[in-house]
């Protein structure tokens, strides 16, 4: 297990590679669904100002 | 455009009236006729317009020369350095100074609204902007290649790459002319204005840099650099046949 | 079979279309990027001159493909902007340019720590990678155009005129840079070429290429989404969108 992570002496350099391509990922699929999110939490206040932050909090209880 | 002051109005009025009558009467010579008069008519105008400001020209040459003179005084005076880095510097210089005039190209026209009269006009949109871009080149491009001799002359370049280094410049910048008016017009009345230009356009303008520096740089060594050169003229054709329809384009969706 | 596409070119029939691929599809790049993975961290063989420093090829070149292809995908739905004024081709187009971009930094990072031990630098202006860097150039202007224009629809065709603009000009760029580089280092060394490929190795990469076009695509089907709501918020087709007992932006 330890030879796999060490590859062969290079880790610094694979898992650098490894590892921020990961995070990117990470961070652009998060940003894309909060983006996401976020348009649709606009639209629902757009439609019901009133109504529509008693029901978002209920929502964030029910997840 | 009944809101338009009436010197304008005469103007646009001179564009659409002439133009109208001589398409009405037909005949290829005529269209031809008249897609060379709009290009002329565009020319000088621009070239009228340019001479005005005749400071401002100066003030573009100017920053070439300081800009120039800048390079060995952050590098070294050694000749060997100065003529290894003497092809870049002019051409990446020439390339700032192309930048630094663009957005005269199209954005007094457009504030003053000039430019949809322009665009309202018979006359085919496409021959316009050619003769802009063609104006901005003689008053931007041209002086800059007729200046290289004498500047690459402080970089310790001899007289045959000297004349490459003109021919270079005299190909080159016209397609610095072109590709930076399709910028010009892409970022009309957009928020960053020349920085935001500046970054459209460089990247485009990086095989030109590379072929017009790579012929001074090839000539230096001693070989021909006829490969660069006619590059440099087959990208010029290229640029002249299709880069005014994509500036056209951009000019109408910055006017819409 | 007949299939009215033009059925999905506006954005209130393809939302739900968008959400479903975009979901099924993120669930295959997954399974892809496993099996990819396991194929170049484990199965494939050590190399004899790189060593394990090799495997960064896994996720370079992929990324490298995808900045490539994504720009051609961004400069064909511009193209039909221009071509038939669609809202949606502009959107789809307006969701691929920072993806295109995030694949083209990841291809310049990864090739730079592939260089390092391999070729004793992190960057070296080699034609490929002075190449890519072009390219992010070019995909971060037009990111840079959109935001700098206040009206949507002048910033859907203003930037399809530079997509096509810079579409064009990137096999010039290439040539030109490709042209340089062999100049000024006698041999067209790349600095980040491939090992010979043992057949595991090709199968990696594929594998891992056809796991990026999965991602891709699915994230980018994700932002169109977001893109729609964002832009079409007038309409009232939106509201069938929002579930509210359940509240989930499905």
């Amino acid at each position: 297990m330890a030879d796999f992570f060490a590859m062969g002496g290079y880790a610094w350099y694979v898992w650098m590679a490894y590892g921020a391509v990961a995070l990117a990922l990470a961070v652009e699929i998060a940003a894309v669904r909060a983006r996401r999110r976020r348009a649709l939490d606009e639209l629902r206040m757009s439609l019901d100002p009133v109504a529509a932050p008693r029901r978002m909090e209920r929502v964030e209880e029910s997840r | 455009m009944s809101r338009a002051p009436r010197q304008r109005n005469a103007h646009a009025g001179a564009l659409r009236d002439a133009p109208a009558e001589a398409a009405r009467s037909a005949g290829v010579d005529d269209a031809r006729a008249s897609v060379l008069g709009a290009i002329g008519w565009a020319l000088a105008r621009d070239f009228r317009v340019a001479l005005r400001s005749k400071g401002e020209l100066g003030v573009q040459l100017l920053f070439y020369v300081i800009v120039v003179t800048l390079f060995p005084l952050a590098t070294s005076p050694s000749p060997e350095i100065l003529a290894t880095l003497g092809p870049g510097v002019l051409w990446t210089s020439a390339l700032l100074a192309s930048l630094l005039s663009l957005p005269r190209l199209f954005a007094s026209d457009y504030d003053d609204g000039t430019l949809e009269q322009i665009a309202l006009s018979p006359r085919p949109l496409v021959a316009l902007v050619s003769g802009k871009m063609a104006a901005h080149w003689l008053t931007t491009g041209l002086p800059v290649a007729a200046m290289a001799p004498l500047l690459g002359s402080q970089y310790a370049l001899e007289t045959p790459m000297l004349g490459t280094l003109t021919a270079s410049l005299l190909l080159g910048t016209p397609i610095l002319s072109l590709l930076g008016a399709v910028g010009a017009a892409l970022t009309l009345g957009a928020r960053g204005g020349g920085t935001l230009l500046a970054l459209l356009v460089l990247p485009l303008y990086a095989p030109v840099l590379i072929f017009g520096a790579g012929a001074v740089d090839a000539a230096r060594a001693g070989v021909s650099a006829t490969p660069h050169l006619s590059l440099l003229a087959a990208g010029l054709l290229l640029a002249l046949v299709a880069v005014p329809f994509a500036v056209a384009a951009a000019v109408r969706i910055a006017l819409d | 079979m007949l299939i009215n596409w033009f059925r999905f070119s506006s954005p209130v029939s393809f939302y739900p279309l968008a959400g479903s691929w975009s979901y099924a599809l993120g669930a295959l790049a997954a399974l892809l990027a496993g099996a990819g993975l396991v194929v170049g961290l484990w199965i494939a063989p050590t190399d004899a001159t790189q060593g394990d420093a090799y495997r960064i090829i896994f996720i370079h070149v992929p990324a490298a493909w995808m900045a490539m292809f994504i720009y051609l995908v961004m400069a064909g739905w511009s193209a039909a902007t221009l071509g038939f004024n669609t809202r949606l081709s502009a959107m789809m187009a307006q969701a691929l340019a920072p993806t295109g971009a995030l694949m083209a930094a990841i291809a310049l990072w990864t090739g730079a720590f592939w260089g390092r031990p391999t070729w004793g630098t992190y960057w070296a202006w080699d034609a490929r990678m002075t190449s890519t860097l072009i390219l992010l150039f070019l995909y971060l202007g037009v990111i840079a155009l959109r935001s700098a224009i206040e009206d949507p629809r002048r910033a859907d065709r203003a930037c399809a005129v530079l997509a096509i603009v810079g579409a064009v000009n990137v096999p010039i760029i290439y040539f030109s840079v490709q042209w340089w580089n062999t100049l000024h280092q006698g041999s067209s060394i790349s600095l980040t070429a491939a090992p010979r490929m043992a057949m595991t190795m090709l199968a990696g990469i594929l594998v891992m290429t056809a796991a990026a076009w999965c991602y891709a695509i699915s994230v980018v089907l994700a932002r169109v989404q977001a893109i729609i709501v964002e832009r079409e918020r007038g309409a009232g087709w939106l509201e069938s969108l929002i579930d509210w007992r359940v509240g989930d932006d499905r």
